[in-house]
């Protein structure tokens, strides 16, 4: 048996730690939002002609008078990433973009993706973002506050925004964009940290109610160690098939697979070093879930 | 939780087989198929344009206002009331009359039968909200009269859209209505969605209108600006015709000038208009008014009686064909604005496919192996019910003809991963039972019936993520959210009937073996 509570202390540090550092740069640094809510332009380019680089291209595209441009290499061959921020596009600026480059650089390059979002679509995106997010937070809450007690659900919440805020702060910290995909990544990290945490806190119960004489401390510990086995074998199959769609899904699911990456490693942390210490900390005791069935 | 009867047995065995059966029809073409259902893929799969468009309602607003303000100007000069001041200020209408004339013009708006104030029963709701401030009179359009007028440009607006991306001819445009001012464009197959959006960023309003020297017209003159030059003339508000006269518009090529231009034949109203206006306006110039744009205003020579004519205007072949389709296809009540669009080339999506179908593979392939190193006998248990799990999910997206999505096939890998986690859970804890019961059947059976709390909350919470992001979620990411909900179920099915069934199959067979598991 591993002794986890001896570490509870510590990893507790450790994670205020993370999540202030995580909060100071989501609120000085921010986050890098992409077109989907930041509106703009995005271009995927491929070029046929090795001659073609992010030089060439910044040199042409700074001649357009388009505002504020990112130009980067994007996967292998050669394919770049063109982002340009100025929102107010009219129905043809594509297509003037397009002329412009073959005067430059020649024809030899084509559009494999277009982007364009609008001011208002891309205000609105992140609105409904947000609301999934926090939405599926309360849902949460409430599941877990039904099934369990509420000293249960407040530990559950409380691993579910660790999980959330690091995976955010990580994004900020390396500056990696936030797209509508990594919307869906952070939905499916709390669905899969709650999953998680639920295994535990299910054993936890159980073990509640079949020892009246061991304290929550130890029984938190007795609890993690059944499970243990199955913390490992989930987590290394969902990330067998995490980091396959990382090196192998394409450009476009990186950032989503990423994101997934990083929340299944902090869930499964946030599992076992912070809903297990909250639990101790509210001296949840066998007294906490009889209470409740006896009414 | 071990047992099986007979029946049970060839149920499930015959809904595998017919789900692997759907999922390969698939891979088939549809003609040689028995089942034609098939899994539609995705705008970033198969490539294509996702364009959202929104109304600009306020020149219908305006509009509205204009037309109530005529009716009301005869209405109160019909009823001999002296009013004064009858004018539109801030999108609210504002008039003035005597205070012996308030109660019966109050009466008039707020009549349920009132033709100036249409009341709708549905919204229990007047078009126009009426203030009465001492003598004066202000309407403005309530909540419902606005959306009233925004839900009716929306109907018209669809169906022009409709029309000129038809007449485009693409394959299988879905067209569809967002809110109440907004239209969503997807053109599935269409990697350059330029013409197609310089199509729909046209209202195509088209009026024929005298050129004037007299700016005294009774009906009023506006100047107006040539299309291609800088030049412009001053033109009557009186309009002879719309573009809703039009019966046909074709391009053509002039035989004597040589020029393309687009040829017009006009409904029998349009046609006497037409016929009576050019006899008495020889030598005049007659003004062809597109979007508030002079394309061209050629001088009558003769009356046109046939009801067909011709519009000239520096015309390629390639604008003379849309400007024909737009006239064709009529006016939309108000501009169009394209808010968002998402194109996707046909290579990347090709691309998109192999990469996430290679993914799919390779994730799948190391968790099966992974699984089997780890439990042998159940490994190989769990890796069947993997694979007729990936079977059920293809098949039931197969069935509701569902998007695919790259998003949606990332859902899948991730179903793959954490399927086994319900297979796992039963495992692990009957491996905890097999340590205090020697019993292998007790403690299978103890291993299925204690972790199910555990398997139930742990899948409802997925769930409960997934379907929060199909309601708030849009495009390619509702595509996911859809695999993994339904991942969900299919997962829990197979564990909960296949596997346990492998399971209960093995061991009912080897019951006196020791660390069975």
């Amino acid at each position: 048996m591993i002794n986890f509570n001896k570490f509870y202390k510590l990893f507790n540090l450790i994670s205020v730690s993370l999540v202030t550092i995580s909060i100071l740069l989501l609120f000085f640094k921010g986050l890098n939002f992409g077109v989907d809510f930041k509106g703009g332009t995005l271009i995927e380019l491929r070029a046929s002609d090795s001659k073609i680089t992010v030089i060439s291209l910044r040199d042409s595209f700074s001649n357009m008078e388009l505002g504020d441009i990112n130009i980067k290499k994007f996967g292998n061959e050669n394919d770049f990433l063109i982002k340009i921020e100025k929102k107010d596009t009219s129905a043809n600026a594509i297509e003037i973009i397009k002329k412009d480059l073959t005067y430059s650089i020649g024809g030899s390059f084509n559009f494999r993706r277009v982007e364009n979002v609008g001011p208002k679509v891309s205000s609105e995106l992140l609105k409904s973002g947000v609301i999934a997010i926090a939405l599926s937070l309360a849902a949460m809450l409430f599941y877990i506050w039904i099934r369990f007690e509420w000293q249960f659900s407040l530990g559950a919440i409380l691993a579910l925004f660790h999980d959330v805020i690091i995976t955010l702060g990580l994004f900020s910290l390396f500056n990696l964009e936030i797209n509508l995909s990594i919307v869906a990544a952070v939905l499916t990290i709390v669905g899969y940290s709650m999953n998680d945490t639920v295994v535990i806190y299910d054993r936890v119960r159980e073990n509640l109610r079949k020892f009246s004489d061991i304290k929550i401390f130890e029984l938190t510990n007795i609890s993690i160690n059944e499970t243990l086995s199955r913390t490992i074998i989930t987590s290394a199959t969902t990330l067998l098939a995490l980091v396959s769609i990382y090196l192998f899904g394409g450009e476009i699911l990186k950032g989503f697979s990423l994101a997934m990456i990083m929340g299944v490693v902090f869930g499964t942390y946030s599992s076992i070093y912070i809903a297990n210490p909250i639990l101790v900390k509210l001296r949840v005791s066998q007294k906490t879930i009889l209470k409740d069935e006896t009414n | 939780m071990l047992y099986f009867s007979k029946l049970k047995i060839i149920l499930i065995s015959l809904l595998s087989l017919f789900f692997i059966f759907i999922s390969f029809s698939n891979f088939q073409d549809s003609e040689n198929s028995l089942i034609s259902k098939r899994i539609n893929l995705g705008l970033d799969l198969q490539g294509g344009s996702y364009l959202l468009l929104e109304i600009d309602n306020e020149p219908v607003e305006l509009q509205k206002l204009q037309n109530t303000t005529s009716v009301i100007r005869n209405y109160l000069k019909d009823k001999k009331v002296n009013f004064t001041d009858l004018r539109i200020e801030k999108k609210t209408i504002l008039f003035s009359i005597p205070e012996q004339d308030i109660d019966v013009v109050e009466k008039k708006f707020l009549d349920k039968e009132s033709e100036i104030n249409p009341y709708y029963n549905q919204y229990k709701s007047h078009q126009f909200d009426l203030i009465i401030e001492a003598n004066e009179f202000k309407l403005k359009l309530s909540k419902y009269g606005l959306i009233e007028i925004k839900t009716s440009s929306q109907d018209q607006a669809i169906e022009i859209v409709r029309r000129r991306v038809d007449e485009v001819g693409t394959n299988e445009p879905n067209i569809l209505k967002r809110g109440n001012n907004r239209i969503l464009v997807e053109l599935p197959g269409l990697d350059d969605p330029m013409r197609i959006k310089s199509l729909l960023g046209k209202t195509a309003n088209l009026t024929f209108r005298f050129v004037t020297q007299n700016s005294n017209d009774t009906f009023g003159v506006e100047m107006l600006k040539f299309e291609d030059t800088t030049s412009e003339a001053l033109v009557s508000k009186r309009i002879i015709l719309s573009g809703e006269n039009l019966l046909d518009a074709q391009p053509q090529m002039n035989n004597q000038s040589n020029e393309t231009v687009v040829s017009f034949t006009l409904d029998r109203v349009g046609a006497k208009r037409f016929g009576k206006a050019t006899r008495t306006g020889i030598g005049k110039q007659l003004a062809i008014v597109l979007d508030g744009k002079i394309v061209s205003a050629p001088v009558i020579r003769d009356a046109i009686v046939s009801g067909s004519g011709q519009i000239s205007g520096n015309f390629t072949f390639q604008s003379a064909t849309d400007l024909a389709l737009l006239l064709r296809s009529g006016a939309l009540p108000a501009p169009l604005n394209i808010i968002e669009e998402r194109t996707v080339g046909p290579d990347l999506g090709q691309d998109s496919i192999n990469s996430g179908i290679f993914a799919l593979s390779l994730g799948f392939l190391l968790v099966i192996i992974f699984m089997f190193f780890k439990y042998k006998v159940f490994g190989l248990i769990a890796n069947i019910t993997l694979l007729i799990n990936l079977f059920f999910l293809v098949g039931i997206l197969t069935i509701f003809e569902a998007t695919l999505t790259l998003p949606g096939i990332a859902g899948i890998i991730l179903t793959v991963g954490m399927a086994v986690d319900a297979n796992v859970l039963i495992f692990e804890r009957i491996k905890e039972e097999s340590k205090q019961e020697k019993n292998n059947i007790i403690a299978f059976d103890a291993g299925y019936v204690k972790s199910k709390t555990a398997i139930l909350d742990a899948n409802i919470t997925t769930l409960i993520a997934a379907i929060i992001l199909f309601f708030m979620g849009s495009g390619p990411v509702k595509g996911f959210s859809v695999t993994l909900a339904v991942g969900i179920f299919t997962t829990l099915f197979s564990v909960y009937f296949i596997a346990r069934m492998l399971t209960s199959f093995y061991v009912v067979r080897n019951k006196e073996k020791v660390n069975l598991i």
